[in-house]
C-alpha cells in the first residue's frame, strides 16, 4: 500500500467519524460546534510552520508562510477562547436572584 | 527523538476526535474545549521540533501577531456578532490553506497525486477566502443583504468556476507551467465573490455552513498535499462538520444545495409583493401583558429579528417574571432562525435563559395545541403557515413551528410589510392573533414594566 492509498484510507476513516460524531451535537451547541471545529482545522498551522520555518525558504515562500501563520494563529487562539466562552454561558437552571 | 514525532500528532488527532465527541452535551463541551487546546498544543509543539523547522524568529513573530489579533476579537466581540466573526474565521482558515497550497508549489512544483491535492487545496482555499469576506460584509450589512441578481448569473457563475477547473486541470498535467497558477488563483478567488452575490440573509446559516466545510476539506487536501495525517483527521472532521449542518439547515428549509446556491431566495418579493391592505387586530403592551399574565404555558418564537434589536435581554426578564408567576415559558427554536446555525441559542444562553427552555422545533410542535400564548419576536417565514397550506408558496413544503395551533399567537413587529422573503404570511390575519407593532427589545420591555406594575398592585392587595 503506497502512502497516497493511506492517506485516503485516513481521510475516509475520518470522515465518517466526523459524521457519526457530529450527528450526536445537540442542535442547541451547533454555533459553539463550528467555532471549536474551526479551531481545529486551524491545525493548518503545522503546514504553515513547516514552510516559515524551512531551511530552502525563498523570500516568496516565507512571507506566504509566515502570513499563513498569522491567519491560523487567529483562528487557533480566537476559536477555542470563543468556543469556551459561548459554552460558559449555557447553564441548565437560571441562577437565584435575590 | 525523531520516531517521538507520530506520537505528538496521534495525541493530537486523539483530542480533536474527543473535543468534537465532548461536544454533543452541554455538560461536557468545556471539556471537550480542553482537549481540543491540549491537542492543538502537542501539534504545534511537534512541529516546532521537527529537524525540518531551524528557522523559528518569523514563526514566533508571527504567532505574537496572530495571538494579538486573536485574543481581543475573543474577549471583546459582543455575542451578537457571532456569525460575522464565524464568516471572518473561515476566511482566514481558507486563507492560510490557500497559501500554504501556493508556497508549496513555488517550492517544489509537485506532480501526479501531491499536484491534484494542492490544486484542489488551492481552489476550495481561495474561493471560500472570498466566498467568506463576502458572507461577512453581507452579515454586518456593508454590503446589501438583499441578493443580488442579474440575467445569466448562474452561466457566467459556472464559467467561471468550469474555467478555474480547465486552468487546475492543466497545471496538473503540466505543473512546470508557472504562468497558470496566477491565473488559477484569480479565478478562484473571483469565483468565491460571485458565489454570494446571489444569497440572501435567511440563506447564511446553509452557506455559512458549507463555507465551514468547503474550509475544512481544503485543510484536509493540504494533509494530502503534505503528506500529514494529522491534517487530513482535522481538516475532514471539519468537513463533515460543515457539510452535515448544512445538510440540517437545506432540510429545515425544505431545499436543495443547488436551490439554495443558485436559486436566489427571496428575489420573488420585488414580483409578487402586493401591498394588501387586509384588516388585522393589533394590541397595547398592557393587554398584551394581561394575556401573558392569564396563561398557563408561553411559548416564544424568537427570529433574526430579535437578534437584531438586541431583545434577549429584556425576553430573559420576561421569562423569569411570568415564570415566578407560575406560567410555563419555553423558546421554540426552528433550526434556520438567525443567521447561523444556533444562532438563536447562543443568544438566549448569553442572557441567561437555562438551555432546557430552549426546545427544538421537532419537539415542540406537538405542544402548541396545549399551548395559550404563541408569541412570536422577529421570527416570520418560520411561523407562516403558507409552507404547509399554499402549495404554491415560494416557502412550501418547508417545516414551521406550528404557532397558528396555539390558543392564542401575538406578534412583535415593526409594521406590516413582509418578512425578507417577502411573502404574505397567514398567520397575521388570523382571528386569534394579536399584532404588536413596535421594536422588539423596548416592547418587550414595555410588557416587562407592565408585569412589574400588575405584580406589586397584587402583592399590596394581598
Amino acid at each position: 500500500m503506497n502512502k497516497y492509498e493511506i492517506a485516503i484510507w485516513v481521510f475516509m476513516l475520518a470522515a465518517f467519524l466526523g459524521f457519526e460524531l457530529i450527528r450526536r451535537v445537540s442542535p442547541l451547541l451547533h454555533t459553539p460546534l463550528m467555532s471549536l471545529t474551526n479551531a481545529i482545522s486551524a491545525i493548518a498551522v503545522v503546514g504553515a510552520i513547516l514552510i516559515t520555518g524551512a531551511k530552502d525558504a525563498s523570500p516568496l515562500t516565507r512571507g506566504l508562510g509566515f502570513i499563513a501563520v498569522v491567519a491560523s494563529t487567529v483562528n487557533v487562539v480566537s476559536g477555542y477562547l470563543i468556543t469556551d466562552r459561548m459554552l460558559k454561558m449555557f447553564k441548565k437552571r437560571a441562577p437565584e436572584k435575590h | 527523538m525523531d520516531a517521538l514525532f507520530p506520537a505528538f500528532y496521534i495525541l493530537a488527532a486523539a483530542g480533536f476526535i474527543l473535543a468534537i465527541k465532548w461536544m454533543s452535551s452541554p455538560a461536557t463541551a468545556r471539556r471537550g474545549v480542553i482537549v481540543g487546546e491540549i491537542g492543538m498544543l502537542l501539534a504545534v509543539v511537534g512541529t516546532l521540533l521537527r529537524f525540518e523547522v531551524v528557522n523559528y524568529e518569523w514563526i514566533f513573530i508571527a504567532f505574537f501577531i496572530g495571538s494579538a489579533i486573536g485574543v481581543p476579537i475573543a474577549y471583546m466581540m459582543p455575542m451578537t456578532a457571532v456569525p460575522q466573526r464565524t464568516a471572518v474565521s473561515h476566511a482566514c482558515g481558507a486563507l492560510a490553506s490557500a497559501l500554504i497550497g501556493t508556497a508549496e508549489y513555488y517550492r517544489h512544483t509537485p506532480n501526479g497525486f501531491v499536484m491534484c491535492a494542492l490544486v484542489l487545496e488551492t481552489l476550495l482555499g481561495f474561493l471560500t477566502c472570498t466566498a467568506s469576506l463576502m458572507a461577512f460584509g453581507k452579515l454586518q450589512e456593508i454590503l446589501p443583504t438583499r441578493p443580488i441578481t442579474y440575467k445569466g448569473q448562474n452561466v457566467v457563475n459556472l464559467s467561471v468556476l468550469g474555467l478555474a477547473i480547465i486552468v487546475g486541470i492543466a497545471l496538473i498535467v503540466s505543473p512546470e507551467k508557472t504562468w497558470l497558477f496566477p491565473p488559477f488563483a484569480l479565478l478562484s478567488l473571483i469565483f468565491g465573490v460571485l458565489l454570494i452575490i446571489p444569497i440572501g440573509g435567511a440563506d447564511m446559516p446553509t452557506v455559512i455552513a458549507l463555507l465551514n466545510s468547503y474550509a475544512g476539506l481544503s485543510a484536509s487536501a493540504m494533509g494530502f498535499a503534505l503528506d500529514n495525517k494529522l491534517l487530513i483527521v482535522a481538516g475532514a472532521l471539519d468537513g463533515s462538520s460543515g457539510f452535515i449542518l448544512s445538510v440540517i439547515m437545506c432540510r429545515a428549509m425544505n431545499r436543495s444545495f443547488s436551490n439554495v446556491l443558485f436559486g436566489a431566495f427571496g428575489t420573488i418579493q420585488t414580483s409578487t409583493a402586493k401591498t394588501m391592505e387586509r384588516p388585522v387586530r393589533s394590541a397595547s403592551p398592557e393587554e398584551a401583558a394581561e394575556i401573558l399574565d392569564a396563561a398557563r404555558s408561553v411559548v416564544i418564537i424568537p427570529g433574526y429579528g430579535m437578534a437584531v434589536a438586541q431583545a434577549q435581554h429584556k425576553l430573559r426578564e420576561m421569562h423569569d417574571l411570568l415564570t415566578k408567576r407560575g406560567v410555563e415559558v419555553r423558546f421554540a427554536i426552528h433550526p434556520v432562525a438567525g443567521r447561523m446555525p444556533g444562532h438563536m441559542n447562543v443568544l438566549l444562553a448569553e442572557a441567561d435563559i437555562p438551555y432546557d427552555k430552549l426546545v427544538e422545533m421537532d419537539e415542540i410542535n406537538s405542544d402548541f395545541l396545549r399551548t395559550d400564548v404563541a408569541l412570536v419576536i422577529g421570527a416570520n417565514d418560520v411561523v407562516n403557515p403558507a409552507a404547509t397550506n399554499d402549495k404554491t408558496s415560494p416557502i412550501a413544503g418547508m417545516p414551521i413551528l406550528r404557532a397558528f395551533e396555539a390558543g392564542t399567537v401575538m406578534v412583535i413587529k415593526r409594521s406590516m410589510s413582509p418578512g425578507f422573503a417577502g411573502i404574505d404570511n397567514e398567520l397575521y390575519y388570523m382571528d386569534k392573533t394579536l399584532m404588536l407593532f413596535g421594536d422588539a427589545k423596548s416592547f418587550v420591555g414595555s410588557i416587562v414594566k407592565e408585569l412589574n406594575s400588575v405584580g406589586a398592585a397584587a402583592a399590596s392587595a394581598g
